[in-house]
C-alpha cells in the first residue's frame, strides 16, 4: 500500500513539474520588436531599465552571453553568415580590429556618439561605439605594505615579485591586457626579460581572475596568501572595510585601458530596433548604471560616479594603451613566447 | 536450455517497422542536437586549415599523453576509493546505510569551478596530483553505486566456497569477487575515464598554467583563438580516445551478461565480521575525505553567519546577477526537470530498442555499436558540441542557438546515455520466458511492455531519473555556454558571483553551493524513500 | 476441436531444430513430447505457441491456420521449466493475469482464483510473494496461472524438470489429475518417461528434430521405433533372437512373447532379465543399490547386460548367478506385425 501511495505521488509529481517548467520556462511572448543582444559573460543590467525601454519602445532587449570578450568576438566570426543576434556588446579593444577586419558589424554612428564615445574609436568606419572603459591594474593589500609598490619595476624586487598573481593571458582578459601592458611599457625587446625576473622572483600564475583576486589574493574575502594580485581600477571600491576605507588599493601607473564596444550586427535581422538599443546603451540612465553593474567607467561625458568611486576607483590619469592593429598582430605571437617563457 | 529461448517472435516485419520508428527518436536526437553540429564544426576545422603540422607537434602529444595519464590515474584512485563505499553499500547491513547512498552523489552535482578551488584551498601545493585527487572526488559515486548494484545481487555462496576450500578472506576477494564484479567495475571504469578524459573546469583550476588537457586546449583554441584546424584535429584525438574507452566498457559489459542468477538484496548484506571491519573503516575513510571538501564549502559559506543565504534573496553586490538567488535555484529545477523528462523518454526509447534489437535477430555487433553511439554525448568536448551549435542550429525553423530551451536539451544529452546505462541493463536481464508467458495469456505487445518490462525496471527508471536530476542541476559546461543571463541556473549564478569582487558576492556563492548540495540530499532521499536501491548502474 | 500439426520445420540459420513434423492432438487429450535434450520438443511446442516463427508446414487449430495469429491472440496457456512468476505481482496477481487481459470483472476473477488455487493444492496463498514460495509451489501456481483463462490448448515446458525426484513423481501426478479435472487439451514436453508415462494420453518420441513415433504410453514401451527410441525409453541391450510358436530363443534364454514367428529383434530394459532362475549363466560385475530393487552389471559370454534383482539376497561382484527373462521388460523391435502407429 505504502509503495503504491508514494508511486502515484512520484508519478503525480512529475507532470505537475513539467508543465510549471514549461509553462514560464520559455521565453516572452514573440514580439515583433525584439532584439537579442549578444554579449559577453560579464554583462550586467539592472532590469527595471529594460523593462522602463521596453515601455518606452515597445522593444524587448533579449540577452544572450557567449562566453568572455574572445569567446564573444570569435562566436560573432564564426556566425557571421547568419548572426546570432542583432546587436553585440562587449567586444574590447584587444579584439576589436579581429572583429572588424572580419567585417562582422555594420557601420552606425549614433546621435549619442559625440557626446564622449567618439574619443575611444577604433577606426573611422563608424561601426564599433565605445560604451564603457575600465582600467586592468595591478591590485594590493594596503594592510600588507605601509607604501606599496607603485610601478612595474617596482616588482621585480622579490619583496614584491614573490607576492603577486597574475592570470593566464590565454585564458583571462585581465591576463592578457597585463601582458600588452607590459609588452606597451618595455617594448617587444624589454617585456620578455621583465617577465623572467618576476618569475624569478616568485610570482605565480593561475588561470582565472576568480582565483587570483577572491583565492589567492589577501585583500578579497578569500583572504589568500598573496598581496598584489592583477584586477581592475575599480576593484577597491567593492573591498570597503568597517571603517569605509578601502582594503585594497590599484596602482595606477600600471593600468591598461580595456574600452568595450557595441556595434549593428552585418545581416541583423531587426537592425532599426538594434540601433535604437544601442542609443539606450548610451543614455544617461544606463550610463550611470554602468559603474556599479560592471565595475567601469560610462564612455558618455558628464555621468556622475558611485559616492565609493571617487574615493576608491579613481580613473588612472594616463593609462596604457595599444592600438588595436598592433594587438591584432601581436597577440598570438605574444601568448605563444609568454607561454614558454613562463610555463616552459 | 533451447538456444531457441534467445531467439524473437513472430510478426517481425510490423514489429520491426515499428521499432524502427521508436529507434528514430533517439537516433534523430542524436544527430540533430550532436552528431550534425560536432561533424560540421571539425569538418569546418579541417576545411580550413591542415591537421598535420598539430598531430607533427611533440607537444600535442604530451598533451595526449597527459590527458590520458591523468584520467587512468583519476579512475584509479575512483575505483580504488569507491570499492570499500560500494562493500558498504551493497554487503554491509549496519544503521545509516541511506546516509552513504547520499553523500556519495553530492560531489556530483557541485560545480566544478567550486570544486577546484576547494581543492586549491585544501592542498595549496597544487599539481597533477590534485587534479587526479579531484576528479576521483567527482567520480567515487559512479563507482560505488554501480559496482555496489551489482555486488548487492551477486550471490554470497561462491565467495563462501572458495573459503570453504581454503581461500583467505583475500583469496576469495581476488579469485571469486573481483571476477564477479569485474564486468560493473570495468563499466564504471569506462564511464569514470570519459568524465575525466573530458574534465574542464578542474583541470583549469588546479592545472594552473602547467598542466594542460585535449580538452582545455580545445577549449583555449576554439573558444579564445578561433584556431578550428587546431581545435579540429584535437578534437579526432579526443574522439579516439575515448571510443577506445566505450569500447573497453562495452567489451566489460558483454561479460556482464553472463552474470547469471541475481539475488535479493536483502540476502546478500549482513552485519560485517573480522576483516570486514577493516574494510568498512576503510570506507568510512573514504566518505570522510569526500567529507572534507564538501564541509569547508559548507564552511566558507558561513565565514559571516547567514549573511550569504540571506543574501540568495537578492541579486548580489549591486546585481551582479539579473535575477536573485532563489530564482536561479527555481531556474535550475525548472531546466533539470526538463532535462530530466526528456532525457528519461529518450534514455526508455532507446533501452527499449536496444533491447528488442537484442531479444530479435540482430547482430550483437550492431546492438553494441548503437549502445555505444549513445554514449558518445560524454566524451566529446561542451565546447565543440557548442560551437558546432552555433554554425549548424540557425539553419532550423525557430533559431534555437538563443532559445532557452537548449538548456534542457543540451543537459539531456548529457544526462540521456546515464540513463540507459541504468535502465538498459534492467530491462535485459528480464527473462523472455517471462514476457512469452504474459504473450500466452493473452498480453499483446504493448501490454507486455506495460505488465512485465516496465513495472520490473520501474526502479532504476526512478534511480536514474534521481540521477539524472542531480547530473542536470549540477551540468555546467554546457549550460554556461548556453543559458542566458536573465534566465542562469544555480551553478551558472555561482560561477558569476565568483567572477566578482565583493564579500558578499563569495559568501552567496558558497550559500548557493551548499543550496545546491541540500537540493540534491532532497532528491536523493525522496528517492531512497519511495524505494530504489534496485540493479542500478551508471 | 484438435490441433493438427503437419510438415511443421523450424530452422535457425544452418541448424535445424525441428523438421517437417506432423501430429494431431485431439480434444481433451494430453500428449506427451517426449526426447532427449536438444531434440527439438521444446522448439516444436513454442512453435505451437507462436513464439517460434515456423520455416516451414503448418500449424492448424479446428482447420483454421494459425500462422497469422499472434502468440497472445491464440489463446493457448504457456507453463515453463522454472514457473516464470512474475516477481512484481503476487500469488493471486499471478494467476488473475491471464483473466485480466481477457477483461473478466474483478469479483469473478478472485472466485477463479480461488478456485484454481484449491485445485492446484494453494488454497489460500492468494497473497503470498511468489518470490517466498518454494520450487514446487511455484510451478503450481504457473499451472494454475496457466489454466485460469482456460486455454484451448496448454503448452506444458518441462514443467517438473527443476524440482526434485520425490517432488517431481508427486507433481507429476498431480498434474495429471489437474489436467484430467480441468479437461484440458494440453501438449507436454519431457525427457523423462516416467513423466510422460503418467501424465500424458499418447507420447509423440522425438530424436534430432524429427518424430519417430506417436502412440500410447504402452505401445511406444512395448513397441519402439527403433534401436536408438528403444534406448532412449531405456533398453540397455539389444538382441537378434528368432520366434516360432509364441516362443522366442535368446542367447540369454527363452521367452514368452507374442510375435509372428520369424526372426525378431528384442530389446531389454534391467528389468526384462531376472536373476535366480533360468538357464544362462554369468558372472557379476557390479551392483548398485537402488530405491526399491538392486542394479548389476553382469558378463553373459562377452556380452555385458544390465539386470535387477531384489534387495534381499542379492549376488556381489564376482558372484556367478543364472539368468533368465522376463517379457514384462522386453521391447519388441522390427517384427512383422509390429503394431507401432503412424
Amino acid at each position: 500500500m505504502r509503495r503504491m501511495l508514494t508511486t502515484a505521488i512520484a508519478l503525480a509529481a512529475i507532470p505537475m513539474l513539467a508543465s510549471c517548467s514549461l509553462e514560464s520556462g520559455g521565453s516572452a511572448a514573440p514580439s515583433d520588436h525584439k532584439v537579442v543582444l549578444v554579449t559577453h559573460d560579464s554583462f550586467a543590467y539592472t532590469k527595471t531599465l529594460f523593462e522602463q525601454f521596453k515601455k518606452d519602445t515597445g522593444i524587448t532587449i533579449e540577452v544572450h552571453a557567449a562566453g568572455d570578450a574572445g569567446a564573444l568576438t570569435n562566436q560573432l566570426v564564426l556566425t557571421k553568415a547568419n548572426p546570432i543576434g542583432d546587436l553585440a556588446f562587449g567586444i574590447d579593444n584587444t579584439f576589436a580590429t579581429r572583429a572588424l577586419n572580419e567585417g562582422v558589424f555594420a557601420p552606425y554612428t549614433s546621435p549619442q556618439a559625440s557626446k564622449g564615445p567618439q574619443r575611444y574609436d577604433v577606426d573611422a568606419s563608424h561601426r564599433l561605439t565605445a560604451i564603457d572603459l575600465g582600467d586592468v591594474c595591478l591590485n594590493y593589500d594596503v594592510r600588507r605594505f605601509e607604501n606599496g609598490p607603485k610601478t612595474f619595476e617596482d616588482l621585480t624586487d622579490p619583496k614584491y615579485a614573490s607576492q603577486l598573481v597574475v592570470e593566464d593571458p590565454q585564458t583571462s582578459s585581465p591576463g592578457l591586457a597585463f601582458l600588452l601592458a607590459t609588452i606597451a611599457h618595455f617594448g617587444e625587446n624589454g617585456w620578455q626579460p621583465y617577465w623572467s625576473k618576476l618569475k624569478a622572483g616568485g610570482m605565480k600564475v593561475v588561470s582565472g581572475w576568480e582565483e587570483a583576486y577572491s583565492q589567492d589574493f589577501s585583500g578579497s574575502s578569500g583572504k589568500g596568501p598573496k598581496a598584489i594580485v592583477v584586477s581592475y581600477a575599480s576593484s577597491p571600491s567593492a573591498e570597503l572595510g568597517k571603517d569605509g576605507k578601502p582594503r585594497t588599493a590599484a596602482m595606477l601607473d600600471t593600468c591598461f585601458r580595456q574600452v568595450e564596444y557595441a556595434g549593428v550586427l552585418q545581416g541583423a535581422k531587426n537592425p532599426e530596433d538594434a540601433k535604437k538599443v544601442l542609443d539606450f546603451l548610451l543614455s544617461p540612465r544606463f550610463q550611470a548604471d554602468v559603474p556599479g553593474q560592471m565595475y567601469v567607467y560610462p564612455s558618455l561625458q558628464g555621468v556622475a560616479l558611485p559616492k565609493e568611486w571617487q574615493q576608491a576607483a579613481p580613473l588612472p590619469a594616463n593609462p596604457i594603451t595599444m592600438p588595436g592593429d598592433r594587438i591584432q598582430q601581436g597577440r598570438d605571437g605574444w601568448i605563444r613566447q609568454w607561454r614558454s617563457l613562463v610555463q616552459g | 536450455m533451447d538456444p531457441a529461448v534467445a531467439f524473437a517472435g513472430p510478426g517481425l516485419t510490423r514489429a520491426g517497422a515499428g521499432l524502427a520508428a521508436l529507434a528514430l527518436v533517439p537516433l534523430g536526437f542524436l544527430a540533430v542536437f550532436f552528431a550534425w553540429p560536432v561533424v560540421a564544426i571539425v569538418s569546418l576545422g579541417l576545411r580550413s586549415g591542415s591537421v598535420l603540422p598539430t598531430l607533427a607537434d611533440p607537444d600535442t602529444w604530451k598533451l595526449v599523453g597527459f590527458t590520458l595519464a591523468q584520467a587512468a590515474g583519476s579512475t584509479v584512485v575512483a575505483v580504488l576509493a569507491g570499492l570499500p563505499v560500494a562493500f558498504l553499500l551493497a554487503r554491509v547491513r549496519l544503521p545509516g546505510r541511506w546516509l552513504v547512498r547520499v553523500v556519495v552523489l553530492v560531489p556530483f552535482v557541485l560545480p566544478t569551478v567550486v570544486v577546484g578551488l576547494a581543492f586549491k584551498v585544501l592542498l595549496p601545493g597544487g599539481g597533477a596530483w590534485t587534479i587526479v585527487l579531484a576528479n576521483a572526488f567527482f567520480n567515487v559515486a559512479v563507482v560505488a553505486r554501480t559496482v555496489a548494484g551489482l555486488w548487492a545481487h551477486t550471490d554470497r555462496r561462491a565467495e563462501d566456497a572458495a573459503k570453504a576450500l581454503g581461500a583467505s578472506p583475500a583469496r576469495a576477494f581476488t579469485s571469486v569477487v573481483l571476477p564477479q564484479l569485474a564486468p560493473a567495475i570495468g563499466s564504471a571504469a569506462a564511464i569514470v575515464f570519459l568524465f575525466c578524459a573530458t574534465s574542464f573546469g578542474v583541470v583549469l583550476i588546479l592545472g594552473g598554467a602547467h598542466y594542460r588537457t585535449l580538452e582545455t586546449e580545445i577549449y583555449l583554441r576554439t573558444v579564445e583563438m578561433l584556431d578550428l584546424p587546431t581545435a579540429s584535429a584535437l578534437s579526432l584525438l579526443q574522439l579516439l580516445a575515448v571510443i577506445a574507452a566505450l569500447s573497453a566498457g562495452a567489451l566489460a559489459r558483454r561479460r556482464r551478461e553472463t552474470a547469471l542468477r541475481l539475488r535479493s538484496a536483502k540476502e546478500t548484506a549482513r552485519r560485517p565480521r573480522g576483516g570486514e571491519w577493516a574494510v568498512v573503516g576503510l570506507a568510512c575513510a573514504v566518505l570522510v575525505l569526500l567529507l572534507v571538501p564538501i564541509g569547508s564549502l559548507v564552511a566558507r559559506s558561513l565565514t559571516s553567519g547567514f549573511a550569504g543565504y540571506r543574501a540568495l534573496a537578492g541579486t548580489g553586490t549591486s546585481g551582479t546577477l539579473v535575477v536573485s538567488g532563489w530564482t536561479a535555484a527555481e531556474n535550475s529545477l525548472r531546466a533539470a526537470t526538463d532535462a530530466t523528462l526528456l532525457a528519461l523518454g529518450l534514455g526508455i526509447v532507446a533501452s527499449v530498442v536496444l533491447v528488442s534489437l537484442r531479444r530479435g535477430r540482430t547482430r550483437g555487433t550492431v546492438v553494441e555499436l548503437v549502445d555505444a553511439a549513445m554514449m558518445l554525448p560524454l566524451g566529446v568536448s561542451a565546447v565543440t558540441v557548442g560551437f558546432g551549435y552555433l554554425i549548424t542550429l540557425g539553419a532550423l525553423p525557430g533559431d534555437l542557438r538563443t532559445s532557452p530551451l537548449l538548456v534542457p536539451l543540451a543537459q539531456a544529452l548529457v544526462v540521456t546515455p546515464l540513463v540507459i546505462r541504468m535502465v538498459l541493463p534492467v530491462l535485459r536481464s528480464v527473462d523472455v520466458r517471462l514476457r512469452q508467458a504474459a504473450a500466452t495469456m493473452g498480453a499483446g505487445r504493448l501490454r507486455v511492455w506495460r505488465e512485465v518490462d516496465l513495472p520490473l525496471a520501474g526502479r532504476s527508471v526512478l534511480a536514474a531519473a534521481a540521477f539524472g536530476y542531480v547530473v542536470a542541476l549540477g551540468e555546467f559546461g554546457a549550460t554556461s555556454f548556453l543559458a542566458r543571463p536573465d534566465i542562469p541556473t544555480l551553478p551558472v549564478a555561482i560561477a558569476r558571483l565568483l567572477s566578482r569582487p565583493g564579500e558578499l558576492n563569495n559568501q552567496m556563492a558558497y550559500a548557493a553551493c551548499t543550496v545546491l548540495m541540500l537540493v540534491t540530499i532532497a532528491v536523493v532521499l525522496l528517492v531512497e524513500w519511495i524505494g530504489s536501491g534496485a540493479l542500478g548502474e551508471f | 476441436m484438435v490441433l493438427r500439426l503437419s510438415g511443421v520445420t523450424v530452422r535457425y540459420r544452418d541448424f535445424t531444430a525441428v523438421a517437417d513434423a506432423d501430429l494431431e492432438v485431439a480434444d481433451g487429450e494430453v500428449l506427451a513430447l517426449l526426447g532427449p535434450s536438444g531434440s527439438g520438443k521444446s522448439t516444436l511446442l513454442r512453435a505451437v505457441a507462436g513464439l517460434e516463427p515456423l520455416s516451414g508446414g503448418v500449424v492448424e487449430w479446428d482447420g483454421v491456420d494459425l500462422a497469422g495469429i499472434a502468440v497472445h491472440r491464440r489463446g493457448f496457456g504457456l507453463v515453463f521449466q522454472d514457473g516464470q512468476l512474475f516477481p512484481h505481482r503476487d500469488v493471486a496477481g499471478n494467476v488473475a493475469f491471464g483473466l485480466r487481459m481477457a477483461r473478466v470483472p474483478a469479483a469473478r476473477r478472485a472466485d477463479r482464483v480461488a478456485e484454481l488455487l484449491r485445485m492446484v493444492g494453494l488454497a489460500g496463498y492468494q497473497r503470498r510473494k511468489v518470490t517466498e514460495l518454494s520450487g514446487g509451489e511455484q510451478q503450481r501456481v504457473a499451472l494454475a496461472r496457466a489454466l485460469a483463462p482456460k486455454p484451448k490448448l496448454l503448452l506444458l515446458d518441462e514443467p517438473l524438470s527443476a524440482l526434485d525426484r520425490a517432488l517431481r513423481d508427486q507433481l507429476a501426478v498431480d498434474l495429471a489429475e489437474v489436467l484430467r479435472t480441468a479437461g484440458t487439451t494440453a501438449l507436454l514436453v519431457t525427457h523423462d518417461q516416467d513423466e510422460a508415462f503418467t501424465v500424458a494420453d499418447r507420447v509423440a518420441v522425438l530424436r534430432a528434430g524429427r518424430i519417430t513415433q506417436v502412440g500410447t504410453p504402452d505401445e511406444v514401451y512395448r513397441w519402439p521405433a527403433d534401436d536408438q527410441t528403444a534406448e532412449f525409453l531405456g533398453v540397455t541391450t539389444i538382441l537378434d533372437a528368432v520366434a516360432s510358436d509364441g516362443v522366442v530363443k535368446t542367447d540369454l534364454g527363452p521367452v514368452e512373447l507374442a510375435v509372428p514367428d520369424g526372426p525378431a529383434r528384442l530389446g531389454l530394459h534391467p528389468s526384462a532379465v531376472r536373476v535366480g532362475a533360468g538357464s544362462v549363466r554369468g558372472r557379476v560385475t557390479a551392483r548398485v543399490h537402488r530405491r526399491d530393487h538392486v542394479r548389476l552389471t553382469i558378463e553373459v559370454g562377452d556380452r555385458v547386460v544390465a539386470a535387477v534383482a531384489p534387495t534381499l539376497g542379492a549376488p556381489e561382484p564376482g558372484d556367478e548367478v543364472r539368468l533368465g527373462l522376463d517379457a514384462d521388460g522386453i521391447a519388441v523391435l522390427h517384427s512383422r506385425g509390429n503394431p507401432t502407429a503412424h
